[in-house]
């Protein structure tokens, strides 16, 4: 069996970016290029979500190193699933970005950003290799560094300087962690650590660690309390790059919280899993809090990804069947709607010059087709049922159930009204009332912009009605979850 | 040995949180590179000192260094390396466009 193909969705963005450094004056070049490459992998993405349906895990050792001593990638679906949903995003956030980045931005190499973030992106949602996930979170974060001051604006700059400086240090962190968990095991091969860690059984330098992890992870998928650096930092980028952070960054830290706390710190579930639900809910807490308190839609979308993320890990927390189907339900969901949400912001941005609620309103008489898709949008970010939010929050709190803990899912549930409440804020505020818009743009040239959102909306309504198409999909996902043997037998092949 | 280092390693980790707690950005940037040279001797430390070798396997080596510590501190390094010249570059480019270097003055909550 060849399994050499995992590799191609990290190393065909990457080839992409290499050559659109070559080709940065060409404007034509660098979006036919970009997006005929984008294709290109979400095809392969599918064909490999196909591929482990039917051959259950496929994991590739690179460079032919033997699997516990050399770097191997893992394709689990859970992995995959995420990589096809971040080629989804980027796709249509470069659809996005085709229209509202001009020249002047496009020379200086903001489509290779775009793609070295993806290679980061994939790579660490597929490596099976601990150290392998720093590289692969550094070559993200490089990305995002270069993407979030592109631009030169001056909040950017000021903005960039706390987001790298965050950054470099919870890196600083994630070695460190590697380094004693190397000390301690020997090993850097999560299947092996797998095994090792549970060898040691349970002691008090595993949970300490374990803890490390937490706050590294935690600080790059915004938990509470390390969440303080995102509002600033996602505020100042354009639409299309918020998109893309929103949609695939912060959930790049919570699928690794995932990967770990559900493969290699298994010993003490009562005490990690238990910090891990309290977290969580007080990220919900947190979130809503602020998506209720601003009146900036850009400020309030972002703390909303707060919330989502809240949501996910609760259900990891739970380390039920349902808990933790509910996350992968819920963690793709929340991809593509947060992606969705900041691309209407987008564009709500552009028709209005202002993300504001105070500057503007009455847009839906102009814009129907804008405040529609809001509306559903919004719907789905809450969870009424037959849209593509419900089924995940529904597994979960059954999850919260199961383990007993009616607290702490209640707050989930109450969270959704609340959720609710900070959209319908949007859309009352923004897009009924007496037309009031302060900079109209031509019509003609918003329309263009509806396109990657209706991709988006249709893939979300999609995810929503079809649920019994993909839910043999998650189940395999959450099965490998539930039983990390699985994913050990796969990788060291015993 | 592994003490000496260790605590080598420590005191690295607090110039570099001193320095992160001050005013200045170019303080902060030095900061951030002590931080991770206090990371790279960390791993260096964890992997263990003074074996008696180098790290090189011979098939009947009867004591060597173990070899990947020094592989991820390769890669580390080159990585802070990375990351510490763009935010050089950043700094000098933000100073140009906002006229200072003190972060109070960067907290940025009046609009814009």
């Amino acid at each position: 069996m060849n399994n050499n193909i995992i590799i191609l969705p990290i190393i065909i963005p990457m080839i992409t970016a290499v050559l659109l450094i070559f080709f940065n004056k060409q404007e034509k070049v660098q979006k036919y290029l970009s997006a005929v490459s984008s294709v290109i992998n979400i095809g392969i993405s599918v064909f490999l979500v196909h591929y482990v349906h039917t051959n259950g895990i496929i994991s590739l050792e690179v460079g032919d190193w033997k699997a516990p001593f050399g770097i191997v990638l893992v394709a689990d679906m859970y992995a995959i699933l995420l990589v096809l949903t971040a080629n989804i995003i980027v796709f249509a956030c470069l659809l996005f970005s085709y229209k509202i980045v001009d020249y002047n931005r496009s020379k200086f190499f903001y489509y290779s950003g775009v793609m070295f973030l993806l290679t980061g992106v994939s790579g660490a949602f597929l490596t099976g290799d601990l150290f392998n996930l720093f590289v692969f979170y550094e070559v993200m974060l490089m990305s995002s560094y270069f993407l979030i001051v592109h631009g030169n604006s001056k909040p950017q700059l000021r903005e960039t300087i706390k987001y790298i400086l965050v950054n470099v240090i919870s890196s600083a962190l994630f070695v460190i962690s590697v380094a004693f968990l190397y000390a301690v095991t020997g090993t850097l091969n999560m299947a092996d650590l797998s095994l090792r860690v549970a060898e040691l059984g349970s002691s008090g330098i595993i949970a300490a660690i374990s803890i490390m992890y937490l706050i590294v992870f935690g600080l790059k998928g915004a938990i509470f309390p390390l969440f303080f650096w995102m509002p600033g930092s996602y505020q100042a980028p354009p639409a299309a790059v918020t998109a893309l952070f929103g949609a695939l960054l912060t959930k790049v830290g919570v699928y690794s919280i995932t990967r770990v706390f559900t493969l290699i710190f298994l010993q003490d579930i009562a005490f990690t899993h238990t910090f891990i639900a309290w977290l969580a809910v007080l990220t919900i807490i947190f979130g809503v809090i602020g998506a209720i308190s601003f009146s900036d839609i850009k400020q309030i979308v972002i703390y909303n990804i707060l919330t989502g993320v809240g949501v996910i890990l609760f259900g990891v927390s739970t380390m039920t069947e349902s808990g933790l189907e509910g996350s992968v339900y819920y963690m793709i969901h929340d991809m593509i709607i947060k992606g969705l949400l900041f691309l209407l912001v987008g564009i709500v941005f552009s028709i209005t010059g202002t993300t504001n609620l105070d500057k503007f309103s009455g847009l839906i008489k102009k814009y129907p087709t804008l405040g529609w898709m809001f509306f559903i949008a919004a719907l789905a970010l809450a969870g009424i049922p037959p849209l593509s939010g419900f089924i995940g929050k529904l597994k979960i709190v059954q999850g919260g159930f199961e383990q007993g803990e009616f607290v702490l899912a209640f707050a989930v549930l109450l969270s959704s009204l609340l959720v609710l409440y900070s959209v319908m804020k949007i859309f009352i505020n923004g897009f009924w009332g007496e037309e009031k818009i302060p900079q109209v743009r031509e019509t003609s040239q918003v329309k263009s912009l509806y396109v990657p959102a209706a991709f988006l909306l249709a893939l979300s309504l999609f995810y929503g009605l079809g649920t019994e198409f993909i839910s043999s999909y998650i189940k395999q996902a959450e099965q490998v979850l539930l039983s990390p043997d699985l994913y050990i037998e796969a990788v060291l092949k015993e | 040995m592994e003490i000496v280092t260790s605590i080598v390693a420590g005191i690295l980790f607090m110039t570099a949180t001193y320095l992160m707690l001050s005013k200045s950005l170019l303080r902060i940037i030095i900061g951030t590179g002590l931080l991770s040279h206090g990371a790279h001797l960390l791993i260096l430390t964890m992997g263990g000192l003074k074996k008696g070798t180098v790290p090189l396997l011979d098939e009947h080596a009867a004591s060597y260094v173990d070899p990947l510590p020094q592989a991820l501190i390769l890669t580390a390094i080159v990585i802070s390396f990375g990351v510490t010249a763009f935010f050089l570059v950043l700094a000098y480019r933000s100073y140009q466009e906002l006229g200072t270097d003190d972060m109070d003055q960067l907290r940025g909550n009046d609009q814009k």
